[in-house]
């Protein structure tokens, strides 16, 4: 299996389009059936990871980021939550039309994921240790002792001290931190393809989050896992990711390498994202942000969802909706002023 | 959690001093009335047995003299005799046992239904069995037991016979199915509620998910994570429960002829036989006090975010 995961890398290297991905998600559509309306949450999303690389999904909140990856792992709430369209592909093979046993066994194996709070997304009633070697007996079938010796392993891997010690400890009494390197010890127990680590660094302190964030790089260079890290933070994204793919209302704005995005954004939403980092050579001067709030799903702006706020709207803005369009070699924005934006000085 | 024990245990005893003397002086003091009335049919008592029952019963003491002679027999295992000379120890260890029974059946039938009831509702949220199982815990609630008593006596043990109507002396557990259904109705019902809430909240919960993400099949989902969680609620309502199964039930006892704790200290009370009162009383409190610690440890034992300093 490894082997041919390696020869698509590769593949994807040359050519930039392979025949066969990782994971692809394709024209995802989601909405959420409420009570008070329908919100559109995802309104056709096109994101793809290989081995070995690490895609940045970037959005404020309600962007429909965590929706699109909680579909991909069939944890979507359902009701309220509906997929209305679209494909996630898993090897080539459409993850949404297979049956719950096929899938549950993609989980875990095929797709990991890493949740933001770790002190709700572990159990509280079981120690550490049990809901890590739990996956080596129920999955591998493993004796209790050989299921414990795994997880002490994996508990070592992800540098906890004294890992033998803590496998008999609750969630409630590690570190925060701590509590997120148990967590991604147990996303990482049956190897996983791809890992999906949805804002794994948002409920730490700061210095914390640094060491996540380097833990997370670390395991998944030398595992050659595709990586989805899905954050709000413009700033954990640059040092890890490969690619950055940028969301707003339910869809991709923006596609692009790191660099290129930093350099040169080609959509008006990542400009602005961008020059709403702090820096400190603009110190006493006005943070820039973005004027306005998203758009209510229930009601999106007719054209292009972000007219509202955009500095650069004109009137086409507002009547025709920009496509996702291919602008360079590995880069997409759905701007109708992307090459202007571009090609600017 | 040797120390808590410990604490707890000794908390007991002046709540143990306190609810028996209470019930000493409701009982031997403060009832009003000549203790004998009535004691030798339509006679007044002839003065020799006034005298002798004076004497036994200490009637010429001061209230505190007969509660700390009453304390010093309980403590070695001596409830005292009734106003005819019958030992009370008699007379509990005919009717506990029968008592007995009857809660632990109750109490198996309201943790099997109620929890079954309340899982499967809670699962399934607005579904067909989730009304069904409203409804009919609503039914249950709303009817007294002495309604759903006599319903079920009827209906099982006369109109379809299915059951002998009343229990024979000698217990047998297939006869004690429908009254403990009978007793561990209310509670039943209201097992199925907290079960049903407590599943269909921790169903949506963070920890559910990751269990799904970590591609475990739903039976162990949901049996192991899911259920384990929501256990915590239910198990505390059933000691709690037990607890009060534990002290008689004089409506199911009556209308099953069932000679239980219930119908004894009833009688007891109705008859003016106040040792046999007291007595049966003190036990109950006991029970109760016990039922209560159980309770909290097992609260602690299920989860591990108590722990009892």
């Amino acid at each position: 299996m490894s082997d041919i995961l390696v020869s698509e890398q590769s593949a994807a290297g040359a050519s930039g389009r392979p025949a066969g991905r990782l994971l692809e998600v394709d024209d995802l559509r989601v909405e959420f059936r409420t009570r008070d309306g329908v919100a559109k949450v995802i309104n056709g999303v096109t994101y793809h990871v290989d081995a070995g690389e690490t895609l940045a999904v970037l959005g404020e909140s309600g962007s429909g980021k965590s929706v699109t990856a909680q579909t991909i792992m069939g944890i979507l709430d359902t009701p309220p939550g509906f997929v209305t369209g679209g494909q996630a592909r898993f090897h080539g093979k459409d993850m949404l039309t297979m049956s719950f046993e096929e899938r549950r066994r993609i989980r875990g194996e095929g797709i990991a994921m890493i949740f933001q709070d770790a002190l709700s997304a572990l159990n509280p009633v079981f120690t550490v240790g049990f809901q890590i070697a739990e996956q080596f007996r129920i999955r591998r079938g493993m004796s209790r002792s050989d299921a414990k010796k795994r997880a002490i392993e994996m508990l070592d891997q992800v540098k906890i001290p004294n890992a033998k010690g803590r496998f008999s400890n609750y969630p409630h009494q590690f570190s925060g931190g701590m509590r997120q390197r148990a967590m991604i010890a147990m996303s990482l127990a049956l190897d996983p393809e791809v890992l999906i680590a949805d804002e794994p660094t948002t409920a730490l302190d700061v210095t914390v989050q640094a060491q996540i964030m380097d833990l997370l790089a670390e395991l998944q260079r030398e595992r050659q896992m595709g990586m989805i890290l899905i954050t709000h933070d413009l700033g954990v994204v640059a040092d890890v990711a490969d690619r950055i793919a940028v969301m707003y209302a339910g869809r991709i704005v923006e596609e692009a390498d790191v660099y290129d995005l930093y350099a040169k954004p080609a959509h008006p939403y990542t400009l602005g994202l961008l020059n709403s980092i702090p820096r400190l050579d603009e110190k006493g001067q006005e943070l820039r942000t973005i004027k306005g709030l998203p758009p209510n799903l229930m009601n999106i702006p007719p054209g292009c969802p972000f007219n509202p706020r955009c500095p650069m709207a004109q009137p086409v803005c507002r009547e025709k909706l920009p496509p996702l369009l291919q602008i360079g070699a590995g880069r997409a924005s759905a701007c109708h002023f992307a090459e202007e934006l571009v090609n600017r000085d | 959690m040797g120390r808590y024990l410990l604490r707890r245990l000794l908390q007991l005893v002046p709540v143990f001093i306190g609810t028996t003397l209470l019930i000493y002086v409701l009982v031997w003091v403060m009832v009003p009335g000549d203790p004998f009335a009535g004691k030798c049919g339509e006679r007044p008592c002839p003065p020799g047995f006034v005298a002798m029952m004076t004497e036994k019963f200490q009637l010429d003491q001061p209230w505190y003299v007969q509660y700390a002679t009453y304390m010093k027999n309980l403590f070695q295992g001596d409830f005292g005799t009734t106003w005819s000379g019958r030992s009370i120890n008699d007379i509990i260890a005919t009717a506990y046992p029968n008592t007995l029974k009857l809660a632990l059946v109750a109490l198996a039938i309201e943790a099997l239904i109620g929890l079954t009831a309340g899982v499967l509702s809670g699962l399934r949220r607005n579904g067909f069995l989730d009304n069904l199982v409203l409804v009919s815990t609503l039914f249950l609630i709303a009817l007294p037991i002495f309604v759903v008593g006599f319903l079920l006596q009827w209906l099982f043990g006369v109109q379809w016979g299915l059951v002998k109507p009343t229990v024979s002396a000698e217990m047998p557990f297939s006869e004690l199915l429908v009254p403990g259904f009978v007793l561990g109705s209310a509670s039943m019902a209201y097992i199925a509620r907290v079960a049903r809430t407590s599943i269909s909240e921790n169903r949506r919960s963070d920890y559910v998910r990751t269990a799904i993400a970590k591609g475990l099949p739903m039976r162990r989902v949901v049996g192991v994570h899911l259920l384990r969680n929501s256990l915590i609620p239910v198990i505390t309502l059933l000691g709690t429960d037990l607890g009060a199964l534990m002290g008689g039930a004089i409506v199911t006892e009556g209308i099953f002829n069932i000679r239980g704790i219930g119908g004894t200290v009833y009688q007891a009370i109705t008859t003016k036989e106040s040792a046999t009162v007291v007595s049966i009383v003190v036990i109950l409190v006991l029970v109760y006090l016990l039922m209560n610690l159980l309770v909290d440890l097992l609260y602690a034992a299920l989860d591990p975010r108590i722990r009892y300093e």
